[in-house]
């Protein structure tokens, strides 16, 4: 099997620039990153399907024509990365509109236990009870704490 | 009728009940009938699929007979089946919890007839996974079963659900890229990837480019099996979403991830277990899971921590290679989906009765006896108290790794001990904070099982009444698991595949 070297070589340079977006914090930049690094996949499994050929239709000669199983599956993983892209899209679009940017923000309970052991406190299991009257989220109702998360994005 | 018709029905009987949910999108009560009964009649056959896989080795269909070979292969031999049986019991189970105060989270207008359509697009998902006979197959499968939880995680589109959802979004996308690019390089190295082909073409490369596609294919699923250190997404995303979909991607998504390990590291690579290196990852992810849970205030990230610190048991399992690690594995790993989904459960019914999920919040809970009863006996159960199945599950896999008593080994028994004591420590502090702390003098609330519809009860209890006699099949269970780990050894796999052929 005699691999092309230039499919090779572009497959690497996508998915390296897409590994480069991925590691940004605006879905976005993620999103360019995944379809990248994507169409960087697709490429490699070119490589992987050997040289070129006919196309795989029957009557054609049998050690002529390209293998067809490499396509068949690019052809669902584009599909898939389609579908991706579409859900990315309105995920950051979601983001945009709840908080006027598309940055994920950091984990507000991490911060409250990464905030506690920099100031030397036990954890919240074992501290005391202190009765608080605020309304109730699946967060355990501290979501709403003021500056939190961009504090936690600060560090 | 021949047995292996059945196989493929685990998938086509959920897909087609979500387009008959997605019909029935303004009535919710016949959504979840519809739901309900499609997954127990799912759960009857799987069960027939494991007495049959049991009784005649492992059934196999190629799906549209296609000659030679060509075409998808699915196959459900005793691990594969008994894997369908226990998710769709416990998926038949949660399915009767969602409400649509639980899954809209508060968000006017958010879309919950959409819930029982993905769920079940899920399990579909779930049960291909385990039936696939080939790489490509489990990659379309899991696939299936991010996208329905990509959806389920971020129900309502809240803020907090939004933040955590992407979180997992981004990570699974990674993962899905590189099982792609581990599948591309596969088939340029071997020219196929049907699990039966596999063992002998790759047994056959470069020894070194044999360790590459199976570290690779271990980071892959490893990242979905919540392994360290690939794990800090789970405790992120997991606490936010509704209760009954937090339980069920506790319970099932990650052992999917394990699954995947077990077909690796039997299947596919039977002569290179790695043994030291997946000893030393799951000494770190037993200790360090639960070190992480024992810091956290509340209840769903103390349990998704706890989730991440078990997975270290089966990896210890696996990783020993030998017939009685991977039935300990495999024992556990059933342990593990039903207690842990019932823990999930349960403190969904404790955030609707006392209004919150955070230790410094809770307290009085036992003044419901039932609630405090069906909290203790799971929770005791994951901490491995005699006689529950946690405990046997953990002595079966301690059994296992003294009989190689390599240091590492040993190292991972008394890792396993330590987690296992850590874990009822924090379990422990939950009880003590949650049920027996004074409330607040401000908290007028009384607390009392009536805010809670009764079938959510009945079926919380009915799972803990499984959760409590999995002792009693544990005997059953440990033979059955064994015989999958023979029949793993001894290549029955290949055989049965190769001799379906049509």
């Amino acid at each position: 099997m005699t691999p092309t070297l230039i499919l090779a070589i572009a497959g690497a340079v996508l998915i390296a620039a897409g590994v480069y977006l991925l590691l940004e914090r605006s879905l976005m930049r993620i999103l360019a990153g995944v379809m990248l690094a994507g169409n960087g996949v697709n490429l490699l499994f070119l490589v992987s399907a050997g040289p070129a050929g006919l196309a795989p239709i029957v009557g054609e000669p049998e050690d002529q024509i390209a293998d067809p199983l490499p396509q068949a599956m690019v052809l669902t993983a584009i599909v898939i990365s389609l579908a991706t892209s579409a859900f990315l899209l309105a995920m950051s679009y979601r983001s945009f509109q709840l908080e006027g940017h598309d940055e994920v923000a950091d984990d507000v309970e991490d911060a409250i236990v990464r905030r506690r052991a920099q100031a030397d406190l036990s954890s919240e299991a074992y501290s005391e009870q202190v009765p608080e009257a605020r309304p109730d989220t699946e967060s355990g109702g501290r979501s709403d704490e003021p500056g939190t998360a961009r504090e936690g994005r600060a560090r | 009728m021949d047995l292996a018709n059945l196989v493929p029905v685990p998938v086509l009987l959920p897909l087609l009940a979500a387009g008959v949910t997605l019909i029935l999108a303004r009535h919710p009560a016949w959504q979840r009938i519809v739901s309900g009964t499609t997954l127990a009649i799912v759960a009857v056959l799987a069960l027939i699929l494991t007495i049959g896989a049991d009784a005649q080795g492992p059934i196999v269909l190629w799906v549209g007979a296609w000659p030679d070979g060509l075409g998808i292969v699915l196959v459900a031999d005793r691990l594969s089946s008994l894997m369908v049986l226990v998710s769709s019991i416990v998926t038949a189970i949660v399915v009767i919890f969602p409400s649509r105060r639980d899954i809209a989270d508060g968000a006017d207008g958010a879309p919950v007839s959409v819930f029982h359509p993905t769920f079940l697009v899920l399990t579909a998902g779930v049960a291909n996974a385990f039936l696939a006979g080939d790489l490509f197959n489990m990659f379309v499968s899991f696939e299936m079963l991010l996208f329905s939880s990509y959806v389920l995680i971020m129900l309502g589109a809240t803020k907090e659900r939004v933040r955590a959802g992407s979180t997992y979004v981004v990570v699974s996308v990674v993962s899905s890229t590189l099982f792609l690019l581990a599948l591309s390089i596969v088939y340029g190295a071997t020219g196929t990837v049907s699990f039966a082909q596999l063992p002998e073409r790759l047994a056959a490369l470069d020894p070194d480019l044999q360790l590459l596609i199976q570290l690779l294919l271990l980071v892959v699923f490893g990242i979905k099996a919540a392994v360290f250190p690939l794990q800090a997404w789970l405790p992120d995303s997991y606490p936010t979403a509704p209760a009954s979909v937090t339980a069920v991607f506790a319970g099932l998504l990650t052992k999917v991830g394990v699954f995947a390990i077990v077909r690796v590291q039997t299947l596919l690579f039977p002569d290179s277990p790695l043994t030291d290196l997946l000893l030393v990852v799951a000494i770190l992810t037993m200790v360090l899971g639960i070190l992480g849970a024992l810091a956290q205030g509340e209840i769903k990230r103390l349990l998704s921590f706890t989730l991440v610190s078990h997975i270290g048991y089966m990896l210890m399992g696996i990783a020993l290679g030998t017939q009685a690690g991977l039935s300990g594995a495999i024992f556990y790993i059933v342990h593990h989906i039903l207690v842990q989904t019932t823990l999930f459960i349960v403190v969904g019914l404790i955030e609707r009765v006392g209004g919150s999920t955070s230790l410094s919040r809770l307290g009085g809970l036992a003044s419901i006896p039932l609630l405090a009863a069906l909290y203790l006996l799971p929770a005791l159960n994951l901490g491995g108290i005699p006689p529950l199945s946690g405990f046997l599950g953990k002595v079966t896999l301690f059994d296992a790794a003294l009989e190689t008593p390599t240091p590492l080994a040993i190292a991972a028994v008394v890792a396993g001990v330590v987690t296992s004591l850590l874990t009822l420590i924090a379990v422990i502090r939950v009880w003590q904070r949650a049920f027996w702390q004074d409330r607040g003098e401000d908290d007028e609330r009384v607390h009392s099982l009536r805010v809670l519809p009764r079938i959510w009860v009945v079926a919380a209890s009915a799972l803990v009444g499984i959760t409590v006699a999995l002792t009693a099949l544990a005997g059953p269970l440990t033979s059955f698991a064994d015989r999958a780990a023979v029949d793993i050894h001894r290549g029955a796999y290949q055989q049965a595949v190769e001799e379906a052929i049509p």
